[in-house]
């Protein structure tokens, strides 16, 4: 097999990382930038608008697989969601339930709510958190793919826990409130949004992914979250295997007394801990850690949870 | 935001499939354009919406320069532009071009 050079998830632009991600020609886009449906909230305020508002939504194959796939352009506001962006989200895992898709990719590259749409971004998000329950009540897995330059923050951070798996680079980030609303809220005493090590040790994928929040640490490479999102898809052996569907099941209680002991496990820890570097030393995880590559780490991991 | 409309006389590349195609993306110093087929062979239409202000003999200057250089009569160019610099907005029409050949 050919084996071409790595492209990065993080630099690329969403459109970049949809065709990336798809079985090549198969991306069919819904409600395209030539269609100009565009935040007339933006306009209000004066300040630029973009063709698509900043997300990428429709339909492609997977492995030829039918699935929705929903991108997020980090650039543009921060991938903020508005209301137009916000709609678009909710409306394409909507139709995932219609078109039976096979699962729904959902690139996560946001820091949360825009804040010049307020009150509209904020019901924007409730509804995509309805329609994401929604799906995975129909059977459809939803994978959160967390690589961008903003990261998953605010409201789309939540959005990004909710799915049934969250595949996340190094490079990636995740959380609620980011480093720079922090230290705007409590100082620069309580979080140096600009010392980037201690935000990524606090934030980054592989913190992350050591606390269990997210499914699998990946390279920062769009052919690595195209095969892990295929792996995720195809191990939901039929439609119906979402975990949020499970749930409704007779293994139900077990499920979330599975949760509950993860997260006793996790609020036993050392209140004293403040950094990811010092959780792995609780763990008993030398500084290595910080230099192992994904597969490596996961492989660490993965043994230490068995 | 200021807006500019331009119409300038290019040459035709018949080889360009029309199709619609965006590039770019609208982030502090950068913009984003959508090439779509134009109303005239003989020409080619720009639609500017800038957030720089009183900037419209520079865009001028570069559209024209970007409408000589490459055979592009036939098509429209909308732009959604937040701040880019004349050297960035050249090469982002630049690029746009390169992929409509390509694709």
């Amino acid at each position: 097999m050919m084996t071409s050079a790595p492209q990065s998830f993080r630099e690329a632009s969403a459109r970049l990382r949809v065709q990336g991600l798809l079985d090549a020609g198969s991306f069919t886009e819904w409600l395209g930038p030539a269609r100009r449906i565009t935040s007339p909230h933006l306009a209000a305020l004066d300040a630029p608008v973009s063709f698509d508002d900043g997300v990428v939504v429709g339909q492609g194959l997977l492995e030829a697989q039918l699935v929705v796939v929903i991108a997020q352009e980090g650039l543009f506001n921060g991938g903020a969601v508005g209301e137009v962006h916000g709609a678009k989200i909710r409306g394409a895992l909507l139709r995932a339930i219609e078109v039976r898709a096979r699962a729904v990719l959902l690139c996560v590259d946001s820091g949360g709510v825009r804040l010049h749409e307020a009150n509209a971004g904020l019901i924007a998000i409730s509804e995509i958190m309805r329609a994401l329950f929604a799906a995975q009540a129909a059977g459809i897995p939803v994978i959160a793919l967390v690589g961008g330059t903003c990261g998953a923050f605010g409201g789309m951070g939540i959005v990004a826990r909710l799915c049934d798996a969250l595949l996340i680079s190094e490079e990636g980030r995740l959380g609620l409130s980011g480093p720079e609303v922090i230290e705007t809220v409590k100082g620069v005493e309580e979080f140096d949004s600009r010392d980037r090590a201690l935000v990524w040790r606090i934030t980054g994928g592989k913190i992350r992914r050591t606390l269990g929040e997210a499914t699998l640490l990946l390279d920062d490479d769009i052919a690595a979250f195209r095969a892990a999102a295929a792996k995720e898809m195809m191990g939901s052996k039929t439609m119906g295997d979402s975990p949020r569907q499970r749930g409704l099941s007779p293994d139900a209680l077990q499920t979330l007394e599975a949760a509950q002991r993860h997260l006793e496990a996790r609020a036993a820890l050392d209140p004293g801990i403040r950094d990811g570097q010092q959780v792995w030393q609780h763990m008993g995880l030398g500084e290595e850690v910080a230099l192992m590559d994904p597969a490596e780490f996961n492989r660490c991991l993965e043994a230490r949870e068995r | 935001m200021e807006t500019l409309h331009l119409e300038l006389p290019s040459l035709q590349d018949d080889t360009l499939s029309p199709q619609t195609l965006l590039h770019g993306v609208v982030s502090s110093g950068n913009l984003e354009v959508l090439v779509e087929p134009g109303p005239d062979a003989a020409r080619c239409v720009f639609e500017v919406q800038t957030a720089a202000h009183g900037f419209s003999e520079v865009w001028q200057a570069v559209l024209c320069d970007f409408a000589s250089r490459h055979p592009v009569g036939g098509l429209t160019f909308s732009i959604h532009d937040a701040g880019a610099t004349p050297a960035v907005v050249s090469l982002r029409l630049d690029q746009a071009y390169q992929s409509l050949r390509t694709s």
